[in-house]
């Protein structure tokens, strides 16, 4: 990391990885490692966002994201308030803008939104004048801290992205953690290889034209061949009723990442899952417990790079003016 | 009608499609219709005289695609208020399509409306009736009855006409029924083409935009497989298929077919769609691409309408479309809503625009870049559509001698911005909100009476002219 | 920087440095247990110069840490987003005689965050603090242990200490504040 980058401030919402520079990235995973030693020690408590007030609005279920988010800000000190979608007027019938409108009323700092429909975030941020949003997953669309816990992994494990292979396995259309870690994976400099079923992709990244930053390779075994990371996707299971798949035993067949594939892969390739994991679907039982599986890894930079972004977001103030030396 | 004051339009350009004029000229209007339209006409006395200063004075503009709402949602518009807005916007003839609550599809209903549209009385209304009864797709509705009560067209609009068999039938019947407005026999059947098993009723063209914002899209196939199917579904009855809002190259092409082949094809296509493109779902109004950031402008569920917009290729193609006739005509497809149907997440948020008051500021854009004459643009907006209806004897969408003095008085040149807070729509949804328009409606003359003026001093209100 | 003024140069800090080692170790009678924790940016080389001249006169090696105290400040939101930077600890902390080390000793609240940042990592037996300059204006019941020199100040200027690591020179001055540099 060089010196003498300033600090990218002016930041209120983290909606998509599509706005980060890759200084901003760098400096953002920098303060995700102190972090992390943070989380090592025994006390694991700072007191920097003391006083602050986070909500998670979850309205979808998600159990791992909200945890993370709330350990999170909790550890940070700050008061961490969760409404999910059971327990919250969503179900009597109450709009996503007036729930934020009423959030924002009661002085929330920051508010983690998880939901189901592409775009809500976007929603709520563009009626919220005070608060800041984070988006913790919407729809299909974005799922921008599973991005950049997962370029942390990867630099852990293997160093700078620069003309290394990353490839993506699986139902990419419905994937919102392909979507923003391909953005986060081009800011960052590597080749992106998609592997899938072809109806599972979406139609324009299958063109493969040259303008496109991406290529489509549907067989998995050519597509594997020198990668440095393989990145599987979670599969739905209801894909195969809706008719988007012939089976999963097909698939399984066909794009699962297995130990036999992982032998045209670079030797010291690494495996990354966004978890919940499907066993014996997208990779292998025995891959996903051996020791190139990055997925726990995954997990715990979660947590670290979840308290260098609110602690950001919580603690910014637009005079910063100070600089990057390590 | 008949003791209302004469009207003098005084030195304005009048541009006549119907019969090719474009002069400098005075229109004179007595009784609700045109006396005369010549040069230097002296008029008599008691006559209002609107000093025109060379604005274009042209048949008021005819819109066979109006959502009114009433009955049913009153809430997002009235036919009163549905008037008020056409009026401004320079509309003398609107259509309410049947997807009111209950639907058009009993003559009771069409009355309430007919009964509605004349107690308002700003601006001529004409009804579409619906294909079946309740619109449900299942069962034929009573057409016939339907056309004795002064529907013009048949439509399940807001949805498509659900089976081939049920759009065969309809056209089949539809052939021997009486236009009791025009006198002539064979209705329209006007389908909204949408595959729903392709599109699941969606707002965004299928491509990289939709990708991009991780939306489901909508691709073009949803609707040119349908309009390809009522093409060959007119081929076998010869009864009248009218494409509504025809949105991508495929479907021209389809169409374009079809008339060479003389099957009796016709179609539409809206302001939006000519003017604007997927890219606006995003908030960008321009060509755009993938690696551009997202703002907050993003997922503009005003920019949410049914067909989506599509790509900017699509949006050129139906331009040239409707220059050369293979489209017909411009209709508006004015879906007006509240403001809590509007402000929801992309997928949740209603699907439509409110269109009439900003068509033809939007459509000038056409004119002023080069793509379309002028004279195109109002005869796609006045004598086209009437064409389309078959009721070309009406008298409607002309300024000669004896024709419903329905005139439109516009200024091409005049910069305004849209502010959705000065609509008479109930509806303020518009993607437009902010932008600035270059052309605008000043006046409107429906059956000889001034129904919109833009800025009341421009009315020169004389007791007597001498 | 024209209207600075020189308080030491390197001769200076040397010498003042290497007195203060001397006290430390004539205090704890040696340096048994002892742990240096430089506090973020310019307490981490001076605690290593410090840690390097008690290890000269005891001979034996001296345990070196560091303190980031951006996540235990009181005034997060009222003044530019700090950088947080790596708190590291050689081992342990319980039971060791630790000594903050850091550049200036002004307000206190800087030692007061340092404190709750160091029981976070464990019960040492006793802390200390040694600083390079001691400026006064305390707002905190605080004091330092060992001070290389106490210079009265006028709360319009800033005392800044360069040290080679960071600054390429070893010196100390009194700036105005119009003349702060941004690099703090």
């Amino acid at each position: 990391m060089s010196s003498n980058q300033k600090i990218t401030p002016n930041r209120k919402h983290v909606l998509d990885l599509d706005d980060f520079s890759k200084s901003e990235i760098d400096n953002l995973l920098h303060s995700a490692t102190v972090m992390k030693e943070v989380l090592n020690r025994d006390i694991k408590k700072v007191p920097s966002l003391r006083g602050k007030v986070i909500l998670t609005l979850f309205l979808e279920a998600s159990t791992r994201t909200r945890v993370s988010f709330e350990e999170a800000g909790k550890l940070l000190s700050a008061d961490v308030i969760n409404i999910s979608g059971s327990g919250s007027s969503a179900e009597k019938g109450e709009s996503l803008l007036n729930t934020a409108l009423t959030l924002q009323a009661m002085r929330a700092d920051l508010i983690i939104i998880r939901h189901p429909l592409s775009g809500a975030p976007y929603f709520v941020a563009r009626h919220l004048d005070h608060t800041s949003v984070v988006n913790a997953g919407d729809g299909r669309h974005a799922h921008p801290t599973q991005g950049l816990l997962d370029l942390m992994t990867i630099y852990e494990k293997i160093g700078s992205l620069n003309d290394k292979k990353v490839l993506i396995v699986g139902d990419v259309l419905h994937s919102r953690v392909a979507r923003s870690n391909i953005h986060g994976l081009q800011a960052a400099g590597a080749e992106i290889i998609i592997s899938g079923p072809p109806t599972l992709v979406p139609l324009w990244l299958q063109s493969n034209d040259k303008d496109s930053p991406i290529t489509y390779q549907p067989n998995l075994d050519v597509a594997i061949q020198g990668t440095d990371v393989v990145m599987a996707l979670r599969l739905q299971t209801e894909r195969q009723a809706s008719g988007m798949l012939p089976s999963i035993r097909e698939y399984t067949r066909r794009w699962q990442v297995t130990e036999n594939r992982m032998v045209s892969a670079n030797n010291s390739a690494i495996i990354m899952h966004p978890g919940p994991l499907n066993e014996g679907i997208e990779i292998s039982s025995s891959l996903a417990h051996s020791e190139v599986a990055a997925i726990n890894e995954q997990v715990t930079n979660g947590v670290a790079l979840r308290m260098a972004l609110l602690y950001q977001l919580l603690t910014f103030n637009s005079e910063s003016t100070e600089e990057l030396a390590i | 009608m008949n003791n209302l004051r004469p009207v003098l339009i005084k030195g304005a350009r009048v541009i006549n499609p119907s019969t090719s004029l474009d002069s400098q000229g005075d229109i004179l209007i007595v009784d609700g219709k045109i006396l005369s339209c010549e040069a230097n006409i002296t008029p008599p006395d008691d006559t209002m005289l609107i000093e025109a200063n060379g604005m274009v004075a042209c048949p008021g503009f005819i819109d066979i695609h109006t959502h009114l709402r009433e009955p049913g949602r009153e809430d997002k518009e009235t036919i009163e208020s549905g008037q008020k807005a056409a009026a401004k916007g320079g509309f003398t003839t609107i259509t309410c399509m049947p997807n009111t609550e209950p639907a058009i599809d009993n003559a009771p209903v069409a009355e309430f409306i007919n009964k509605k549209a004349q107690d308002s009385g700003i601006i001529s209304t004409l009804l579409v009736g619906a294909v079946s009864k309740g619109r449900q797709g299942i069962e034929l509705s009573e057409m016939e009855e339907l056309a004795n009560s002064g529907v013009v067209a048949f439509s399940d609009d807001g949805s498509p006409v659900a089976t081939g068999h049920l759009m065969q039938m309809a056209l089949t019947y539809s052939k021997e029924l009486l236009n009791s407005l025009s006198g002539n026999y064979g209705l329209p059947i006007i389908d909204h083409c949408e595959d729903y098993s392709l599109t699941h009723g969606l707002g965004v063209h299928e491509g990289w935009v939709a990708d991009r914002l991780g939306l489901l899209g909508y691709p073009s196939a949803g609707e040119e497989a349908i309009v390809a199917r009522d093409i060959a579904l007119a081929e076998l009855t010869g009864g009248h298929f009218h494409a509504a809002h025809v949105s991508s190259q495929g479907s021209i092409d389809l169409i374009r077919q079809a008339k060479l082949r003389g099957i009796k094809v016709t179609a539409e296509v809206t302001p939006h769609h000519l003017t604007m493109s997927e890219e606006w779902v995003m908030g960008i109004h321009g060509e755009s691409k993938p690696s551009h950031p997202l703002s907050l402008k993003a997922y503009d569920p005003m920019a949410k309408v049914s067909p989506p917009l599509r790509s900017i290729a699509d949006q050129k193609a139906l331009v040239s479309a409707l220059r050369e006739g293979i489209i017909d005509c411009i209709a508006t497809d004015h879906a007006p809503h509240t403001f809590s149907d509007k402000a929801q997440p992309f997928d949740e948020a209603a699907v439509g625009i409110s269109v009439l008051e900003t068509a033809f500021g939007s459509l000038m854009s056409l004119v002023h870049s080069g793509q379309l004459e002028l004279h195109t643009l109002i005869h796609r907006l006045t004598l086209a559509p009437i064409q389309v209806l078959g009721l070309s004897n009406l008298g409607l969408g002309n300024i000669s001698v004896g024709s419903i003095a329905d005139v439109v008085l516009f200024d091409p040149e005049l910069q305004w911005e849209v502010n959705p807070n000065d609509f008479l729509s109930k509806g303020k949804n518009t993607p437009l909100a902010g932008e600035v328009l270059k052309g605008k409606v000043k006046l409107t003359i429906a059956k000889g009476r001034i129904v919109f003026d833009s800025e009341n001093k421009m009315l020169d209100v004389r007791n007597s002219f001498a | 920087m024209a209207n600075e003024r020189l308080l030491l140069n390197s001769s200076d800090m040397r010498r003042a440095l290497l007195r203060m080692s001397h006290e430390i170790v004539e205090h704890y009678q040696g340096a048994e247990n002892l742990m240096l924790v430089g506090l973020h940016r310019r307490g981490v080389p001076l605690a290593a110069r410090l840690a390097s001249c008690i290890a000269d006169l005891e001979s034996s090696e001296i345990l070196i840490g560091s303190l980031d105290i951006n996540l235990y400040r009181d005034d997060l939101t009222s003044r530019p987003q700090p950088l947080v930077r790596p708190t590291t600890m050689p081992a342990s902390i319980d039971s060791k005689k630790i000594i903050l080390v850091d550049d200036v000793l002004f307000t206190g609240r800087s030692i007061r965050s340092a404190l709750d940042a160091l029981v976070d990592h464990g019960r040492p037996n006793s802390v200390q603090l040694a600083v390079l300059i001691d400026r006064g204006h305390r707002e905190l019941p605080i004091r330092a242990d060992y001070v290389g020199k106490n210079v009265p100040t006028s709360t319009q200027e800033i005392v800044e200490v360069r040290v080679s690591e960071i600054d390429g020179k070893d010196e100390v001055a009194v700036v105005p504040i119009s003349e702060r540099r941004i690099n703090s």
